[in-house]
């Protein structure tokens, strides 16, 4: 029986704050979420809302104001400093909306960097990325840079990059925002083949309502509170919110 | 990581090329000025250097360098071989006269007179001809630039003549003297006949050569001679560097060639502290995403210095090949002889990039490090 924890992800009365005084900004207000491993959980909601940001807080890269966050059972108020990094290292996957690829990587070295990042030797990492681009369809195209890729190509290396230290959490920022409807579609079903796994989470930021298929559950934010917990069998197909 | 540092590095070849190119020409500006002026400051000392024989130089008290010396007297000489600690003192005059070569070119040269038993103050090098020759009447040694200068296109022979002073000197040896600071030919004969040449003054010692006895140091030999004969007297050494810094302190040449040096290290560190920090400021997002992966800071800073260093390296490589190459080009160049790079001066253009690439790197180091990696998630 495993004892780890049942869930990826538990808000409770998150805050953030930006700026000080008259300036201060509350970004988010409150944000009570629970993100179960095994499933595919959205964040949606209109511009502004803070979606981004709860996003970077769960991920490590902001710390909260205040409330409480606990990640893969790891409270964040013990992760500071390189304890924070190293966690992100071992725990995290992380998809952006521009990919951000390195121009001058072929698509197996841009795999590979969380790899290298964890002290692997470079030929052993490359043909672990090379494996697993070749079971995301991109074995032919691991020698070539971005700027050779179309935009699904380059997503598609990117999922490489976040699944190849095989992390319990993966964050996607967007994930098709820089795609055609039909190369969206197919990377999200490619996403939730081969990440969704019952001892990982993919948490996935959008405004596309035509991914929200994939969704286990969609989670909606507004004016920096999650507002409502929607599970698959809620989900109409194409709501927008 | 090295390696993503190195990919990222090469990876915009323009950039890249720009980084190593003006860290090349920086360290090219540096080393090859430095050079030419060390090289500058040798030639005011060179004569001095080229006095193998003697380690003492005896001069009048109010001398503050070698080219511009008042004479001393015959008793002077006596004094200085009768004080204890010295082996022998000989005359040496130097001036300067107007020599006319068989096509009727003329031109200013640098006269020596050398002590007519020993000759002591001859280059060592003798390339041509026999030394002992200057013992016959009306005979010269030149140095090979002067030769070339009269003689131009003609393999060096010697028996040819020139005129001095409406005398008919014969050239029975060709020498291989240092450059002089200013680069004029340079005659060698003895003193007897050097004075008879130019003589307008009543006294012409310029200066008296000696050597300490055996056992006793040049510095105490010094010392004796002033003590005794109220003459200055230095070491060969000593007397080198004394002229060399009546140049530096008299003339605008240091501030000069110091001008040159310092818009060179400034126009290195602008445009490659600028080039690095747009290459870094433009792979922020990159850096941003490595970060938010897990890689430390440190380690990105270890990325950023390593591209640095690469850069900083092959550019000063590249650099310094260059000087070398324009010394290596020009070392057969009479006029541009003892130019030369020095591994001091090497040394010192190595530290000057160090400190270049610290610069260009600083900005961008601190850059990364306040950069925070939720950034990425920002389109």
């Amino acid at each position: 029986m495993d004892n780890g924890p049942q869930n990826a992800v538990v808000c409770q009365g998150v805050l953030k704050n930006f700026g000080s005084g008259d300036e201060e900004v509350k970004v988010l207000r409150g944000v009570d979420l629970t993100v179960p491993l095994g499933e595919m959980t959205f964040l949606v909601g209109p511009s502004g809302c803070g979606k981004t940001t709860l996003l970077s807080v769960i991920a490590g890269l902001l710390n909260a104001s205040g409330g409480s966050l606990e990640v893969l059972g790891t409270p964040s108020s013990s992760l500071k400093g390189g304890k924070a990094v190293e966690f992100r290292r071992q725990n995290l996957g992380f998809v952006f909306q521009q990919f951000n690829l390195l121009p001058a990587l072929t698509a197996a070295q841009n795999a590979a960097v969380p790899l290298l990042a964890a002290g692997w030797d470079r030929k052993k990492a490359e043909d672990k990325a090379r494996a697993l681009l070749d079971e995301l369809g991109m074995g032919q195209r691991a020698r070539a840079t971005p700027n050779h890729l179309s935009g699904g190509q380059q997503q598609r290396v990117a999922f490489a990059r976040a699944l190849i230290h095989e992390p319990k959490l993966i964050v996607c920022d967007e994930p098709t925002s820089a795609l055609d409807a039909d190369t969206g579609h197919h990377v999200m079903e490619l996403l939730r083949r081969v990440a969704v796994r019952p001892d990982r989470s993919v948490l996935v930021v959008t405004h596309d309502s035509r991914i929200f298929e994939f969704a286990d559950r969609i989670a909606y934010m507004n004016d920096g509170l999650v507002t409502r917990v929607a599970l698959k069998a809620e989900i109409p197909k194409g709501d927008s919110h | 990581m090295n390696f993503i540092a190195w990919q990222m590095l090469t990876g915009d070849r323009a950039k890249y090329l720009g980084l190593i190119f003006a860290i090349a020409f920086s360290t090219f500006l540096m080393s090859h000025q430095v050079s030419i002026f060390c090289g500058l400051m040798n030639r005011t000392a060179s004569q001095i250097d080229d006095v193998r024989d003697a380690s003492i130089w005896i001069m009048d008290p109010k001398t503050q360098y070698l080219d511009e010396v008042k004479a001393l007297t015959d008793q002077d000489l006596f004094r200085i071989r009768g004080v204890p600690g010295i082996e022998w003192a000989v005359p040496l005059f130097k001036g300067t006269s107007r020599a006319k070569g068989p096509d009727g070119k003329f031109r200013g040269v640098i006269l020596m007179g050398l002590d007519d038993a020993t000759l002591v103050g001859l280059p060592q090098k003798v390339t041509l001809g026999n030394a002992k020759a200057l013992a016959e009447p009306e005979s010269i040694a030149i140095d090979r630039v002067g030769y070339k200068f009269f003689f131009p296109d003609e393999e060096p022979r010697l028996g040819r003549t020139l005129d001095l002073n409406d005398r008919t000197l014969r050239i029975v040896a060709i020498v291989d003297s240092s450059a002089p600071f200013v680069n004029l030919p340079v005659f060698y004969t003895r003193y007897s006949q050097a004075i008879q040449l130019v003589g307008r003054e009543r006294n012409q010692m310029s200066f008296v050569l000696a050597k300490a006895a055996p056992g006793v140091a040049d510095t105490e030999a010094v010392k004796s001679i002033q003590e005794r004969t109220g003459l200055q007297a230095q070491t060969a050494s000593d007397f080198g560097w004394t002229t060399i810094f009546y140049y530096i302190k008299n003339t605008g040449i240091p501030i000069n060639f110091g001008i040159t040096v310092f818009i060179a290290f400034l126009v290195g560190s602008v445009v490659a502290g600028q080039t690095f920090y747009l290459f870094t400021v433009e792979n922020l997002k990159q850096f941003g995403a490595l970060k938010a992966i897990g890689v430390t800071d440190w380690r990105i800073v270890g990325m950023i210095l390593m591209q640095a260093i690469i850069v900083g390296a092959i550019g000063y490589c590249l650099g310094i090949a260059m000087t070398a190459t324009f010394f290596e080009a020009t070392k057969d160049n009479l006029d541009l002889r003892g130019f030369r790079l020095l591994p001091q001066i090497m040394l010192g253009t190595a530290a000057a990039v160090f400190f270049i690439i610290f610069l260009a790197s600083a900005a961008s180091v601190r850059r990364v490090v306040v950069l925070e990696p939720a950034v990425v998630f920002r389109g």
